[in-house]
């Protein structure tokens, strides 16, 4: 069939505009509107004393200035904590200009309007702020002895604190397990601090009809549904007047999932307040300064264990730097505590987090949101583990491993979701097998050795993983067939740059039988779809690639009925095919969607010749039933959502082979290898390249990329020159297998794929560095410069 | 603020067409282009010369647009993204982008999309190594650059099933316009 | 992200570049390739109320090169300067360097003589330039002057450059017969400014001994670095000079310090192994060079 498109590696419709300039971002909207920039303050924790704005009143072209002073109602307060937690009981959310005191560097101030942005930041450098000084809070250790407070209200500094506990089968806590284990290990983890750093920053445009007292704002977000709601309350707009487009996207990776961020609330505020256009583009230092990070935590480590590898217990404490504010609850360490276990049954499980305000830039989800520091911690577990004991790492693992037949395996623990952590399917021995086929594991000490002959130091790594993906609660997917045969499909949540028009159109095309070049895809209007979650955790295909294919099973089976009537034969007889019902074996009895999609509306007024067919003297109607029969709506369309029970788990283990320069102390991945189980996969193509792209982020964590801060509380190194995203240089080229666990709680049996790649690199090159240097990494990132210091250490 | 702000009349011929603005001297290329000129195809990721995303070709050689003030240009030949198809159809860079996934987001590629069509120009049947020192200068972050790699040697193959076909426009500055200054 | 107001100025001759200069003063500056003034100007770390914009000024787009060295104009781009057959064959170190300045892409626009001025510790040509002993020539209203390398980087980011000052070009000296040069440096990622860096001089006696060691390091200073080290190489042909101590004299010599990418400890002992590789090619390149004698 030509239409079975699911599975293929179909080129991307995307591609056509973006190839061309034809995209559209949301800096390229809105030539004439003007200009939004802000005066963000210059240091980490201060009083606001005196705001002076009068020498910018003389630029050219300035439009508005606006302080929190000038803020009405609900805009006045803080913004929203979005997702609330029994655990979070110090949350703590910034106001969308700040009021009194400011907690960051980069926390906006001041917000200037003007006829274009090179004004407004004339403006900004015009005006003028007091501040007095307070002490920063800078570095996780130090703000969780809590001797000064980001917030006055917060004792300790500590927004959460959280302890999971699952007791061994025999009833044993975590203490009694390793107390009672023949070995026992203790030690300490350090992951620094990185971002999601899209090449498009974030982006507001909002356009008011005062006409039709309406809104529309376009966004650079994740959840365009979210934000809707979230201008409407904070505006006191009715949220039918209010529309939000995720326009393209030029990246997201989690941070652009927060909302609202105060420009999304300010900017259409402000073109409600002057009738006028307003855009704001985040330029890259705001970006920098003003949006999100990640990542950054110490964990304490204790692991009892026996003379096999297994893990009879394990307790580890977390210290999580959450930055200044909360907005996004604590979804990630609670990530980090859960996903944790990995592919491993533990005998027995503590996990404690205190979730820590310090002076600088909030954290919230980046790709991965809190797994690669999970990974990192097992991972580099197991590999003590194996050092220890004077195992071969993979077979520590394997030791470990959940078995095929255990599953559904239930962690005993609660996830992100509030569900569960009960792992769906998969097969981890076959995984392991795989990976180290691929890489050569079992040959790697002779390759090793023949290194070392020639003055050449290499080390082989890995690392596993389990990724909890498509977490609820829903999404939902509409698909309409048009009276000229067109296909239209759309869902609620937002797409940057996963393909999700090509892998929709995928479903649709494969689910209805019809060419995919009449399938089109609308993701992220709300003027299209209104109720959605958003795009994050890996949930995209998962949640509305189901919804639709749902959809889409609606319309067919109504396409059928009526085919059936018009064809008068049975419905169950009839296949679609190249957009043609017709009737199996026998294909002269047929009649295209096009026209079912006629048959579906019956019509008073004929406004074309098919449409003719539909109208009352046509002849075609039965005269024993009304001309929409009782629960029949008009229209070849249907509506659907897929929620599900809970979320599937994905799973993947990759390793790499690296060089370390003797001298230089440089650190070359020269061979990496990734096996990646998402369940069924819908593109192959843009599967791979999620994991390419996952992976570069890796190896961007695991060797270059941290935010510096300095003990006042700035950002050392906040511009691309400084935060060091590899280029092509630095990526190795990086070698897939895929292996296929079908996931049973959907019906197109998929897991996400979107942030597996990024998972485990930290914890794979810490092990590769770690064999090729015969010394202990429990810090990452790593740099030469670093590496060097190791060395050193170790000579002492 | 009366300094600083005197307009300036910049043309520039843009992917064939004779184009002009008035602006102030500061003016960004990347904006002018933008903004000025609404050909918002080229992209601006850093705005300090890192990221490549506003690459364009300068009388036929790749700079960044966003390091580069448009009356400093004054005269000049211009060829961005939207002005990389020829006749009509996608160039061999555009077709090898898009058959190898090289593109995800898509807010890199116009830069990379420039970068590889001047270098392929020069270089039309280069090594891996040249490849990877060709695009070393642009940030993805999505992409991970192994397709954009193979994107690039595919376009190199593409250019040279077509090859003998003329150039879409011949590089090189229009004397005259060069020479008129840029001074309004 | 955008660049404060400045007046413009687009002198098409020098005369009419050191006119400008000359009426703005302290007020104005040049833009060159502009490859490292408009990211401070679209950050606002730099607010000059004048830019005298000399890309018109067709007479400073020269590259000359003879036996003596190499006279690169101040229009002369990066690119340029890395593709000219001649200077190549003149003086071998210029591609070597070019090659790690940055991108390609940045050095279609950036200019040699703009690097000079512009003063970067941890920029590649100036060490070039000062390894050679080159000089960089500076044009007033009225005068000009050649200013020694020794005395031209006055600190980081400062040269002796002053305000009505064009820097109208740079010559870089060819050195004696037989001599080698080598580039060597360690950056955080291809293209980025080095995190130590070495430009190495090496030239042998008629017995193919080393003569003459010298080299000039990158971002361990204020400056370039230069320090002599034919003691140190001690008159042996190479394959015979005791390099432990040639590195631990450079190590003596500098006095790093440490930043966001490297600690100081580390950048010195990079150095270290930078000097005796650099030293070893140039050596290896002096070697090639006595042979086609
Ligand atoms: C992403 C990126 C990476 C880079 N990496 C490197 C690197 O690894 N190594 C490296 O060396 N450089 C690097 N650079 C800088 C680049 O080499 C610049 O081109 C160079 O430093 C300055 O040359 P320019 O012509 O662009 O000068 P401009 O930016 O135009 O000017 C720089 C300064 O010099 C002054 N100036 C310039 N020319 C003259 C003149 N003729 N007379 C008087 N004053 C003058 C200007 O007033 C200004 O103060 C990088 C730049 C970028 C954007
Ligand atoms: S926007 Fe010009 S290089 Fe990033
Ligand atoms: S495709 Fe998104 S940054 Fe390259």
């Amino acid at each position: 069939m030509t239409t079975k498109l699911f599975g293929e590696p179909v080129q991307r419709r995307e591609d056509a505009r973006l190839v061309t300039g034809q995209g559209r971002y949301l800096d390229d909207l809105g030539p004439g509107a003007l200009a939004a920039a802000f005066v963000r303050s210059p240091h980490a924790h201060a009083r606001i004393r005196d705001i002076d704005v009068s020498a910018a009143l003389d630029v050219e072209g300035l439009v508005a200035v606006y302080t929190w002073e000038d803020l009405p109602g609900a805009l006045a307060e803080p913004l929203p904590l979005l997702i609330p937690h029994p655990a979070l009981t110090h949350g703590r959310t910034a106001y969308p200009l700040a009021k009194d005191i400011v907690r960051h560097v980069g926390e906006p101030v001041v917000m200037v309007v003007a006829e274009d942005r090179y004004l407004a930041e004339d403006a900004c450098a015009l005006i003028e702020v007091e501040y007095e000084f307070l002490k920063p809070v800078v570095g996780v250790e130090e703000a969780a002895q809590g001797v000064h407070l980001v917030h006055e209200d917060v004792p300790g500094n500590v927004g959460a604190h959280m302890v999971q506990e699952v007791p061994s089968r025999d009833g044993r806590s975590a203490a009694e397990a390793i107390d009672a284990a023949p070995h026992l290990l203790e030690f300490r983890l350090d992951i620094e601090r990185s971002a999601c750093m899209p090449l498009e920053g974030k982006g507001v445009y909002a356009r008011w009809d005062a006409d039709d007292g309406s809104l529309r704002v376009y966004s650079s977000t994740q959840t365009s549904t979210s934000v809707r709601m979230a201008v409407a309350a904070k505006l006191g707009l009715p949220l039918p007047k209010v529309e939000v487009i995720a326009p393209d996207v030029g990246g997201g990776f989690g941070v652009k999932i927060v909302h609202p961020w105060p420009e999304e609330i300010l900017v259409p505020w402000a073109a409600r307040t002057l009738g006028r256009e307003v855009k704001w583009t985040e330029d890259r230092r705001e970006h920098f300064v003003s949006s999100a990070h990640e990542r950054a935590q110490v964990q304490h480590v204790r692991v009892g264990f026996d003379d096999d590898g297994r893990v009879l217990g394990l307790d580890v404490t977390i210290l999580h730097d959450h930055g200044a504010y909360t907005p996004y609850g604590i979804i990630v360490p609670i990530i980090t505590s859960t996903q944790l276990l990995g592919p491993y049954k533990i005998g027995a499980y503590r996990v404690e987090f205190s979730s820590i305000y310090t002076n600088t830039v909030q954290v919230t989800p980046y790709r991965g949101a809190g797994r690669p520091q999970a990974v990192f911690c097992m991972e580099r577990t197991l590999d003590r583990v194996a050092a220890y004991l004077g195992k071969d790492r993979t077979e520590v693992r394997a030791a470990n491993f959940i078995r095929p037949d255990e599953f559904p395996y239930d962690q005993g623990l609660i996830f992100q979701d509030g569900r569960p952590l009960i792992y769906d399917s998969g097969n981890y021995p076959e995984s392991l097998r795989m990976l180290k086929e691929l890489i050569g594991w079992d040959s790697f000490p002779d390759m090793k050795a023949r290194a070392a002959a020639e003055g050449r130091r290499i080390g082989i790594g890995v690392g596993c993983y389990v990724e909890g993906t498509g977490v609820g609660p829903y999404e939902g997917g509409h698909v309409q067939i048009t009276s000229d045969g067109r296909v239209h499909v759309s869902t609620g949540l937002t797409s940057q740059g996963q393909g999700h028009e090509t892998v929709f159109a995928q479903i649709a095309a494969t689910e209805l039988g019809v060419p995919i070049e009449r399938v089109s895809v609308v993701t992220g209007d709300t003027r299209r779809f209104g109720y959605a979650v958003g795009t994050f955790a890996s949930r995209a295909a998962v949640m509305s690639g189901n919804a639709i294919a749902l959809a889409c099973r609606k319309v067919r089976e109504k396409a059928l009925r009526i085919a059936a009537d018009a064809l008068e034969a049975d419905p169950r007889d009839l296949e679609i095919t190249d957009g043609i019902v017709h009737v199996a074996g026998t294909p002269s009895a047929s009649i295209p969607l096009a026209t079912v999609a006629v048959l579906s509306n019956p019509l008073r007024y004929a406004f074309d010749e098919e449409a003719k067919r539909a109208t009352q003297f046509s002849g075609a109607a039965s005269m024993d039933r009304p001309p929409v029969d009782e629960g029949e709506e008009p229209g070849l369309e249907g509506r659907d959502y897929y929620s599900p029970i809970r979320s599937t788990f994905a799973s993947g283990m990759h390793a790499a082979i690296v060089e370390t320069d003797p001298e230089t102390a440089e650190i070359r991945i020269l061979r990496y290898a990734v096996v990646h189980d998402c369940g069924k996969l819908i593109n192959p193509m843009i599967v791979e390249g999620q994991i390419h792209g996952g992976v570069a982020q890796g190896v961007g964590g695991a060797l270059y990329e941290k935010m510096v801060y300095d003990e006042h509380g700035q950002l050392l190194n906040a511009s691309f020159m400084d935060f060091l995203m590899p280029y092509a240089t630095e990526v190795p080229r990086i070698e897939t297998a895929h292996l296929e666990t079908p996931s049973p709680l959907n019906p197109l049996g998929i897991k996400g794929a979107g942030e597996a790649g990024v998972i485990p690199v930290s914890a794979v090159i810490a092990s590769a560095v770690e064999d090729a240097e015969g010394i202990t990494v429990d810090r990452m990132p790593i740099s030469p410069s670093d590496l060097h210091t190791l060395r050193l250490r170790l000579a002492q | 603020m009366s300094e600083g702000t005197a307009r300036h009349v910049v043309t520039l011929v843009v992917n064939g067409v004779v184009r002009e603005a008035a602006v102030p001297a500061r003016r960004l290329l990347s904006d002018f282009l933008r903004h000025d000129l609404g050909l918002t195809g080229t992209h601006v990721g850093c705005e300090h010369g890192v990221c490549g995303a506003c690459t364009v070709l300068l009388d036929g050689e790749p700079v960044r647009s966003c390091l580069t003030f448009a009356v400093t240009v004054d005269g000049h030949e211009v060829t961005t993204v939207e002005g990389l198809a020829e006749d009509g159809e996608p160039s061999p860079v555009q077709r090898g982008f898009t058959e190898c996934h090289g593109l995800q987001c898509g807010f890199c590629t116009p830069g990379f999309l420039c970068t590889a069509t001047a270098f392929l120009r020069d270089n039309p049947a280069p090594t891996d190594e040249e490849v990877l020192e060709a695009v070393a200068g642009n940030l993805c972050r999505c992409t991970g650059y192994q397709n954009i790699l193979k994107a690039v040697h595919r376009a190199a193959e593409i250019q040279a099933e077509t090859r003998g076909r003329p150039e879409p426009h011949g590089y090189g500055t229009l004397g005259g316009l060069a020479d008129r200054g840029g001074r309004a | 992200m955008k660049p404060p107001p400045f007046e413009y100025h687009a002198p098409v001759s020098v005369d009419e570049a050191l006119a400008a200069l000359a009426e703005t003063g302290t007020h104005g500056k040049v833009l060159a390739g502009g490859q490292s003034l408009i990211p401070l100007l679209n950050m606002r770390l730099a607010a000059p109320s004048h830019l005298v914009d000399i890309n018109r000024v067709g007479e400073l787009d020269t590259i000359a090169a003879g036996p003596d060295g190499v006279r690169v104009g101040a229009l002369a781009r990066h690119a340029a300067v890395e593709r000219s057959a001649e200077a190549a064959a003149a003086l071998p170190l210029l591609r070597q360097a070019l090659a790690l300045v940055a991108h390609p892409v940045i050095r279609n626009r950036g200019t040699v003589v703009g690097s000079l001025v512009h003063a970067d510790p941890s920029a590649e040509m100036p060490a070039v330039l000062a390894l050679l002993g080159g000089s960089v020539r500076l044009a007033r209203l009225g005068g000009e002057r050649e200013v020694a390398a020794a005395d031209f980087f006055t600190g980081p980011m400062e040269s002796a450059a002053e305000p009505g000052e064009l820097a109208v070009s740079a010559f870089f000296p060819a050195p004696p017969p037989r001599s080698g040069t080598a580039f060597h440096e360690v950056a955080r990622r291809h293209g980025d400014y080095a995190v130590a860096g070495m430009a190495a001089l090496v030239t042998l006696d008629e017995d193919l001994r080393i003569a003459a060691a010298r080299v000039a390091c990158v971002s361990v200073g204020p400056g370039p670095v230069v320090i002599d080290l034919s003691d140190a190489c001690g008159r042996r042909p190479a394959a015979s000079v005791a390099w432990d101590a040639v590195a631990a004299a450079v190590r003596d010599r500098i006095d790093p310090e440490g930043d966001i990418h490297a600690t100081a400890v580390y950048r010195r002992h990079l150095t270290g192994v930078l000097a005796v590789r650099a030293l070893k090619e140039a050596a290896g390149n002096a070697g090639t060079e006595a042979a086609h004698e």
